[in-house]
């Protein structure tokens, strides 16, 4: 526990060791921002709630959490700190769990930062707190799945770039399969059983009814099996680069 | 006591090809065990399976008694290791680098002050504490390297070219170091600095294509070279010739040849099997009244021994 710790501890403070942390975070909040007012119609709609603000989520998710997860290990290849850290008493595991709660902390404070948002919607009427703290959830449960991808093919490469990309690619494959668009033109193509089974597998579906500030246990069982899924493989993967 | 390292037969393939071979050695406490041998001959691979960075293909390595496989955190907990061109967190300070480094070892707030302000004054990082270890020469990154190595008092420490990129005279005080280190720990370094060998190792190996080609003592090793014992007279160009013939004659005396450096004419012979030489040759020049103004017996270079083994690849065991 206290090995996940440290290595968390290192992560979480090198984000902020160049300039690009906080370039990430005015991004995110301007654009999270933006969303709302501009494309969600926050003020004209009128009515008092965060449902504009969260619903684009996914979609600034895509670009924004692979950003954050791309450097978890392709910069340790590049670099070859992935020699000291492998040579450390810490379990693969441990450092793939510090690693990810580091980038999920970091995601969870680029969340945090929008509550002018909420003092907004507070201040211009009386929203229903409770469903926006249980949608804060959802957001966050979201990416921390996203995170677990982009944390996982990070360990493919020793290339940024290359993980950014490929995470940004995994995620949207994981987002559209909700898009009620797509699964239409995929009913043509694919027996109705498959599609739908994709559908429920989408983060947009799920995400759909966590944002509506409805907590159902199926919703939150499914984003903690994607994480755990995803930072299995991650594990794997860095113990396979071992051995291999 | 048993050796605080034990390999036997490593081996790494990197699909057909053998990356270590068949290599088994011990290190006890209180020694310091050079590996030399060419670049990509697998000395980082081996010493980076040792150190649990990389899983063997097959064959053991103990740390301390604990199978590096079966019990990798107890086998680590008592490792420190440089990695080869020792890798660090660039965007960290020296200071945050070494209490993380002490920290995921397990020391506590308390001990970890104490061992990493250790580790600063032993390897002199005093002046770069708080700066970025991007920013720090060559020269600082690889004695950090060394300082992270040993900031929980390991001991086994498996250093891979510990004084590449130093100054003589940094390479003299981290040399000194290693020395002094060794009286309790078993200390394993790559280097391809022959000179290293004779100044701080007790024994070395020699990997050539992934397997052990030889090693044994520094004494031991130059005692293997063409040239041990061998007798370089300086003497007049014109009698160069006829000393030359002289002692062509004498027992145990393999070849003899000239040379001229900077002018002056030497007789080099060569004895047998590196039997000693230097009397006979002394007396014979004596009897004949070959004014030589100097006599030297060479030690046999490493140099020798090392393209020698080499160059006739595996085969010979330590």
């Amino acid at each position: 526990m206290s090995a996940i710790w440290t290595v968390a501890r290192r992560e979480f403070a090198a984000y902020f060791a160049t300039p690009l942390a906080y370039v990430f975070l005015i991004a995110f909040v301007v654009a999270a921002s933006a969303t709302t007012f501009y494309l969600g119609d926050f003020l004209e709609r009128g009515q008092a709630d965060l449902g504009p603000f969260f619903m684009f989520h996914p979609w600034l998710f895509l670009a924004l959490i692979p950003a954050i997860g791309m450097r978890l290990w392709a910069e340790e290849r590049r670099s070859g700190t992935i020699e000291l850290l492998l040579t450390l008493p810490i379990s693969t595991g441990e450092a793939v769990l510090g690693k990810f709660v580091a980038g999920w902390l970091f995601a969870g404070l680029a969340l945090a930062l929008t509550f002018p948002i909420w003092i907004s919607a507070n201040w211009l009427g009386s929203p229903d707190n409770g469903v926006i703290l249980a949608s804060y959830i959802g957001s966050f449960l979201l990416a921390g799945a996203m995170l677990s991808v982009a944390s996982c093919v990070s360990a493919l490469t020793r290339n940024q770039v290359i993980a950014f990309i490929l995470g940004i690619g995994v995620c949207l494959l994981l987002v559209v399969s909700g898009v009620g668009a797509i699964t239409d033109s995929l009913r043509g193509v694919l027996p109705s059983g498959v599609v739908d089974l994709l559908a429920s597998a989408s983060m947009l579906t799920r995400f759909a009814t966590l944002a509506k500030g409805v907590l159902d246990f199926r919703d939150l069982f499914y984003f903690a099996s994607i994480i755990a899924l995803f930072l299995f493989v991650n594990t794997c993967v860095v113990e396979f680069e071992r051995s291999a | 006591m048993a050796p605080l390292v034990e390999v036997e037969h490593l081996e790494k393939r990197f699909g057909a090809i053998a990356a270590v071979n068949d290599v088994s050695f011990t290190v006890a406490a209180g020694e310091v065990l050079g590996v030399l041998g060419p670049n990509g001959a697998g000395k980082s691979t081996m010493m980076r399976i040792i150190a649990g960075s990389l899983a063997a293909t097959s064959g053991v390595a103990r740390i301390c008694g604990h199978d590096t496989r079966a019990q990798p955190r107890a086998a680590k907990a008592c490792l420190g290791y440089l990695p080869e061109g020792s890798p660090l967190y660039a965007d960290m300070t020296p200071e945050g680098f070494l209490d993380f480094v002490a920290a995921a070892r397990g020391l506590d707030a308390a001990t970890r002050r104490g061992r990493v302000g250790e580790a600063i004054a032993r390897l002199q990082l005093e002046d770069v504490l708080y700066r970025p270890i991007d920013t720090l020469s060559k020269g600082f990154k690889r004695r950090l390297g060394i300082a992270q190595a040993l900031v929980h008092d390991p001991r086994v420490l498996i250093l891979d070219e510990p004084t590449d990129g130093l100054d003589p005279i940094q390479k003299g005080a981290v040399r000194g170091l290693i020395s002094e280190l060794s009286a309790d720990k078993a200390i394993i370094i790559s280097t391809h600095l022959l000179e290293e060998v004779d100044s701080i190792c007790h024994r070395a190996i020699f990997i050539s294509a992934g397997k052990v080609a030889g090693g044994g003592t520094p004494r031991e090793l130059h005692a293997r070279a063409a040239n041990h014992n061998a007798v370089s007279a300086r003497v007049d160009a014109g009698e160069a010739k006829r000393t030359a013939d002289l002692l062509r004659g004498l027992p145990n005396v393999a070849s003899v040849d000239q040379k001229t450096e900077e002018g002056a004419t030497y007789v080099v012979a060569t004895p047998k099997d590196g039997a000693f030489i230097a009397d006979a040759v002394a007396g014979a020049l004596r009897a004949a009244g070959v004014d030589a103004s100097s006599l030297t017996v060479e030690t046999g270079s490493l140099d020798d021994v090392f393209t020698r083994l080499t160059r006739r690849g595996a085969g010979a065991r330590p």
